[in-house]
């Protein structure tokens, strides 16, 4: 059992499991499965401004900050107990391909050659961090969701507004990784 | 504690469903008092979510480029197979009536198409690409001890707030 919770999960078995979280919000307490909305609520809590957007009872929608506090618990679990023992192993092609920009380092979630507090301070860093991290904020907001409450939660439910949108996402990510990223990754 | 059907008050021109901004009636939201620590339960949820996020590596810069370069069918695995479960159990929740454990009948939202979707869906997919993070996988990044992935987090909470700001002047 040990042995293997410390292997990285099939998705066939990681899918099924990610799915059942629909099923597991409503039956407990009629929630839909979404989080980006936590980002609203932290800043409706935080720093609401007097924006119209922000300004609704927070404390109401408390359960999605609970949520996510869940997910950062359980990401230092399995660092703390049963982390995967080798690093990512990706497509060759991948591998060949980040070499280019020193890219090399597989063992985090993160490639660590990147995400550093030190690369924050290098325009690529502050590109893939910064700009990135505020693009993933917007852009969920204005779609009105992300992964898990469009293309899981939405789909689940037959929205179309959903499958528009997650079109729209892979479109997104498709031409930035393909097209934009290289250049980024060049600027050092 | 008695079973009780629920019946909202549903505003006509309410394309905001995540909230009860509007008219503090909020739709598919338990309306149900309780003591706090009931909320720990989502805690449990999202620690399992977490768990499974982390383990099959979907929160992994390396794993979304791969899927966007079509390199591996991993995360196309894991998010269709995740869809197939999510459409099976609305389907049979639906079916068969399921109440939720307080005995709460599940209500289900028509989202309304607005142009946010695509436009904001395009934007998301950027930084998805850049960052190889949604929201969910964000939260768990900083679990495993990622700790500039806090420096995106908060740069995605002020995006968050700036859409807030300026969104009379986007189109909808």
């Amino acid at each position: 059992m040990i042995e293997w919770l410390s292997q990285p999960w099939p998705w066939y078995i990681a899918g099924p499991l990610i799915g059942l979280m629909v099923p597991a919000l409503l039956l407990f307490g009629n929630k839909a499965f979404g989080v980006s909305s936590s980002l609203r609520h932290i800043c409706a809590a935080c720093i609401p401004a007097k924006i119209p957007f922000f300004q609704y009872d927070w404390k109401k929608e408390a359960w999605s900050l609970f949520f996510v506090t869940g997910i950062l618990l359980g990401g230092l679990a399995v660092a703390l107990f049963f982390q995967n023992p080798e690093a990512v192993s990706v497509n060759p092609k991948l591998v060949n391909e980040l070499q280019q920009y020193g890219i090399n380092n597989y063992t985090g979630v993160v490639p660590a050659d990147l995400f550093n507090w030190s690369t924050l301070f290098t325009l690529r860093g502050f590109i893939i961090i910064i700009v990135g991290g505020f693009l993933v904020g917007f852009g969920t907001r204005y779609a009105g969701g992300c992964t898990s409450g469009h293309a899981i939660m939405g789909l689940s439910t037959l929205q179309w507004p959903s499958l528009i949108a997650t079109i729209c996402f892979m479109a997104g990510g498709f031409f930035v990784s393909n097209l934009i990223l290289p250049f980024i990754l060049n600027l050092g | 504690m008695e079973p009780r059907e629920q019946k909202h008050t549903r505003l006509t021109e309410n394309t905001d469903f995540e909230v009860r901004s509007l008219d503090t009636i909020c739709i598919n939201e338990s309306e149900l008092k309780h003591p706090w620590w009931y909320k720990l339960k989502y805690l449990l949820i999202g620690l399992l979510f977490g768990i499974i996020l982390v383990k099959s590596e979907v929160i992994s810069w390396f794993r979304i480029q791969e899927m966007f370069r079509l390199q591996s069918f991993h995360m196309f695995g894991v998010i269709g197979s995740a869809i197939a479960v999510g459409m099976l159990s609305v389907w049979i929740i639906k079916k068969y009536k399921i109440k939720t454990i307080y005995g709460e009948r599940m209500e289900f939202v028509s989202r309304k198409f607005n142009k946010g979707n695509m436009y904001g869906g395009l934007i998301f997919g950027f930084g998805w690409a850049l960052t190889g993070a949604c929201p969910g996988p964000l939260f768990a990044q900083i679990g495993t001890g990622a700790t500039a992935t806090i420096v995106t987090l908060l740069s995605a909470i002020g995006g968050t707030w700036v859409y807030g700001l300026t969104r009379k002047y986007l189109p909808h």
